[in-house]
């Protein structure tokens, strides 16, 4: 049991239990999301759910908050040691021949998604913070559509979003079906679970532009 | 054929090595790569000139000796062969071929396109073995009955030479598909059984001391190995690998 903190195959499991309670998250987003282009009522009444029900205030935020920042730290130290692991680089590497470009940049395109993820807290997080803990305004339940449509008004943050989306389904591409395989699933029930996580990877993130982009365009 | 070797030389572990270049003539497309660098060494010793030192034995795609990064791929463009079975027909008149060792921290460069591939051995002495008793005793492995599905999948995975071409194909130089072999062969058959919790925490701990990267499932190492060995040995290993740790 000792040694497993510190082992590979540990350091790997972790990455993709992490990734795996991200991707369930990212559902549960996109859902409440999707809801604001057909039903800014429902929209409304989930994020107010959110936002005040204490459970997912003061238990899951902070446990999705340490599973953000857990798989981030944890994706930096991997990389660092994977290229510590070859000090002296090939004068001719041809990746592609045999690896996705998705799975060789996880790296490049979680960058991304971080560099995202501080624009989207700035857009919504810290506002909301702000809100409800610094300033003690009294609660609205019906503030919040008003406040996505407003934030949705930029072509600029509109198009920033839209770009990260694509980003998110290129690390998703690989990272969620790759995570089977680092849990030690990989048998005859395999190939419809990676093209589960395949079709999620895309549906997910184009759910998430196509609600960016009718949010801009009808208001 | 006339062609442009673009190798990397290096006169010791220590020293500094550098890509040098030597166009070569005369290549049939019926020779194979090894062959190719007999043709060049014969022509640089008789200039005057230092061979080029490469690993290579059986030349008939056993041993796993033969290395070579080319073109940027282990053992080179062709799939499920070693360099010494891959034919020179792979090229083309007036290609520059990018001749490398294999490269990773944990093999070492000896000289030229040698490298030091012991760590694969220490990993193997870590727990790569079954104990038998041989006072007189031994049971005949054919008398343990063993499913046929498991023998074959523990013989596809000892069909593993240990050449080392997971650990080159793969971007973060990860030994894990060679080690997972090397677990697997005896995971799946009955008498690897008794030391199987041992074996698998032993052997990754080594593979981890060596200095090998982490896997991130590319695949690049199944797709590149000469004997394709499966991916489904590294998800085999994994599970070995936590049920170990948490029973340990």
């Amino acid at each position: 049991m000792s040694g497993l903190i510190k082992s590979s195959i540990a350091r790997k499991v972790a990455m993709a239990l992490s990734g795996l309670f991200l991707v369930f998250f990212l559902l549960q987003h996109f859902t409440i999301n999707f809801t604001s282009i057909f039903s800014p009522d429902t929209f409304n009444e989930l994020s107010h759910f959110m936002g005040t029900n204490p459970l997912v205030q003061f238990v899951l935020q902070p446990v999705l908050i340490f599973g953000v920042v857990f798989h981030f730290i944890m994706g930096f130290v991997l990389e660092l040691k994977n290229k510590n692991a070859r000090a002296v680089k090939y004068a001719k590497y041809n990746g592609g021949a045999n690896a996705s470009w998705m799975s060789r940049n996880m790296i490049y395109s979680g960058l991304v998604i971080l560099a995202f993820l501080g624009l989207h807290f700035y857009d919504f997080w810290v506002p909301e913070i702000v809100h409800k803990y610094v300033e003690f305004a009294p609660e609205d339940p019906t503030r919040y559509y008003g406040e996505l449509l407003h934030k949705f008004e930029s072509p600029i943050r509109t198009g920033l979003y839209v770009v990260s989306f694509v980003f998110l389904a290129l690390h998703l591409w690989h990272g969620f079906a790759s995570s089977f395989q680092s849990v030690g699933f990989n048998n005859k029930y395999s190939v419809a679970a990676t093209k589960f996580a395949k079709a999620f990877a895309l549906v997910i993130p184009i759910g998430f532009i196509v609600v960016a982009l009718v949010l801009h365009f009808t208001h | 054929m006339n062609l442009t070797l673009k190798i990397w030389r290096q006169k010791d572990a220590k020293s500094q090595g550098k890509i040098v270049e030597y166009p070569i003539s005369g290549i049939e497309g019926d020779m194979s790569f090894l062959e190719m660098l007999d043709v060049l060494n014969e022509e640089l010793i008789n200039k005057g000139d230092e061979p080029v030192v490469f690993d290579h034995d059986c030349r008939e795609g056993i041993c796993g000796a033969c290395s070579l990064q080319i073109n940027g791929e282990p053992h080179g463009p062709d799939r499920l062969v070693t360099t010494c079975q891959l034919h020179m027909r792979m090229f083309k008149d007036g290609d520059t071929i990018f001749i490398e060792p294999f490269r990773a921290k944990a093999f070492p460069v000896v000289k030229d396109l040698m490298v030091d591939r012991s760590a694969f051995d220490r990993i193997q002495h870590a727990g790569g073995y079954v104990s038998v008793n041989t006072s007189g005793n031994t049971i005949d492995a054919n008398a343990i009955p063993i499913n046929k599905e498991d023998a074959d999948e523990a013989f596809n995975a000892a069909t593993c030479i240990g050449c080392g071409a997971c650990v080159a194909a793969c971007k973060n130089a990860s030994a894990m598909l060679f080690t997972s072999a090397k677990v697997s062969q005896y995971a799946l058959l009955p008498q690897g059984k008794v030391e199987a919790t041992e074996r698998v925490l032993a052997m990754v701990n080594q593979m981890d001391e060596e200095g090998f990267g982490n896997c991130t499932n590319t695949g690049a190492c199944e797709i590149e190995c000469p004997k394709g060995i499966s991916l489904e040995n590294i998800a085999r290993m994994n599970r070995e690998y936590l049920k170990a740790s948490l029973k340990g």
